[in-house]
């Protein structure tokens, strides 16, 4: 039942040797070896294993890898250009907006696609948008002050 | 989790090879609620038929009479559908107080409803739009009013070789205003406790000319009050009689006890909600008037 499965991850081309029932978070860590995106709940609602697909937002432990062949994934491990970091993981540095870290990765791409499509996004939009992502560290007005900073920042 | 999975290019081609599984496969478009099951082994399947790229299942068109919305329309593109909110706003309300953004952007409204959940967030709206579902099988298609699609939790009128190709909801009068409410533990990414749909149809004296109640999360389906409605049409509602309405509409509802509410907390809530929905529904309608009028 394995099949080879074409994945463009972060602008490069990849190829899985997997069962189709594997999920994308599964082969993105285990296969890839992009362990930036975590697997918390594995069940849809906590948001570490948030990536962005053709530039959207989806949570990868409840999507099959199958599904996301051919379409652009794009991890954390994409997000910055070499040492050069992108303008919302500085903020989340310069802001403390990360304890344990675990979170992170989804938060910031979370943030990512609203900036993306709302780009001076108000604190309400952003408490609203980033709902589906939880910090059991408890970092959300930090996390909310980092993304508004980036959004007056445009 | 272990199954096969194929990638239907088509709607014939999905149709065929459901037929040929015979039962044993299950459809996926978006799967955020079927990979889930598939994970805790609530479901089990020999094979998966992937029909999420199939482009002649999505979109949102509106002709003369309605609007057909296809089965794979994703939820964020209901919710930021600018036709739709023009249209029939209380549809994209709805979508927006599903589950959380990235699961919107994935989950669509065919599987919303094909899965069953008696709360099912689109399908309170959609009982009060009076909504038809058409499905297409191998041998036919038919269509279906989604009062009639629901038979039980997880359980609809749908066969094993059929699939849900649109949504079709008829246009509304521009005298009416429909609400969604829906209350959760939480508010975010979080099923309802309840949630109540209204639908009201007024003329210039402020007279119910037509209105439907939609209760959500309360019974093993979603279901129409249809006691409550009758106590509001072809009269000007006042507070007593919404009041009414409101315990009518708790009547309707045979809710459960689980892990998010009481069956008595339900019911209460079924009251309280079912009124504010009458009250907004009705401020909607007197706005959409006043605002065709001007």
């Amino acid at each position: 039942m394995k099949r080879v499965v074409k994945l463009t991850v972060n602008g490069e081309e990849r190829e899985v040797f997997i069962e189709p029932w594997r999920t994308l978070s599964e082969v993105l860590r285990d296969d890839l070896e992009l362990t930036g995106l975590k697997i918390g709940c594995d069940n849809g609602d906590c948001g570490s294993c948030s990536i962005l697909l053709d530039g959207q937002v989806v949570k990868s432990c409840i999507m099959l890898a199958v599904q996301a062949e051919g379409r652009k994934i794009q991890t954390i491990e994409g997000l910055s250009e070499g040492d050069r970091l992108d303008p919302l993981q500085e903020a989340f540095h310069e802001h403390f907006a990360v304890q344990c870290g675990y979170c992170t990765p989804g938060m910031i791409l979370t943030a990512k696609s609203l900036l993306d499509k709302n780009p001076h996004a108000t604190e309400e939009e952003i408490r609203e948008y980033m709902s589906g992502n939880l910090c059991r560290c408890g970092c959300y007005p930090k996390i909310t002050e980092a993304i508004l900073e980036v959004g007056k920042a445009d | 989790m272990k199954f096969d999975y194929m990638e239907a290019a088509g709607i014939v081609e999905a149709t065929q090879l459901l037929a040929g599984y015979n039962g044993k496969a299950t459809l996926i478009a978006g799967g955020t609620d079927l990979v889930v099951k598939l994970k805790q082994k609530v479901k089990n399947a020999e094979c998966l038929i992937g029909i999420g790229r199939i482009k002649e299942l999505s979109g949102i068109v509106y002709g003369d009479e309605s609007v057909r919305i296809g089965a794979n329309t994703t939820l964020s593109s209901i919710e930021h559908s600018m036709e739709l909110k023009l249209k029939h706003p209380v549809i994209p309300e709805a979508a927006r107080q599903i589950a959380s953004v990235a699961v919107r952007n994935v989950g669509t409204i065919g599987g919303n409803l094909c899965n069953a959940a008696p709360s099912a967030d689109m399908a309170a709206p959609l009982l009060v739009l009076s909504a038809t579902l058409k499905i297409v099988s191998n041998t036919g298609e038919k269509e279906v009013p989604v009062e009639e699609f629901f038979k039980g939790p997880g359980m609809t009128v749908m066969d094993s070789d059929e699939i849900l190709k649109e949504i079709c909801v008829p246009l509304l009068p521009a005298d009416s205003g429909a609400v969604y409410f829906k209350y959760g533990p939480r508010g975010a990414a979080e099923l309802a406790i309840v949630g109540v749909a209204a639908m009201v149809v007024i003329d210039e004296n402020e007279i119910c000319k037509d209105v439907k109640i939609g209760l959500g999360a309360v019974a093993p389906t979603p279901i129409r009050a249809q006691a409550a409605e009758a106590l509001l049409l072809n009269r000007t509602p006042d507070e007593k009689l919404i009041k009414l309405a409101g315990k009518a509409a708790a009547e309707a509802a045979t809710p459960i006890t689980d892990v998010r509410g009481s069956a008595e907390y339900r019911r209460d809530l079924i009251e309280v909600f079912t009124r504010n929905a009458i009250r907004e529904a009705l401020a909607r309608a007197r706005k959409n008037t006043g605002r065709r009028h001007s």
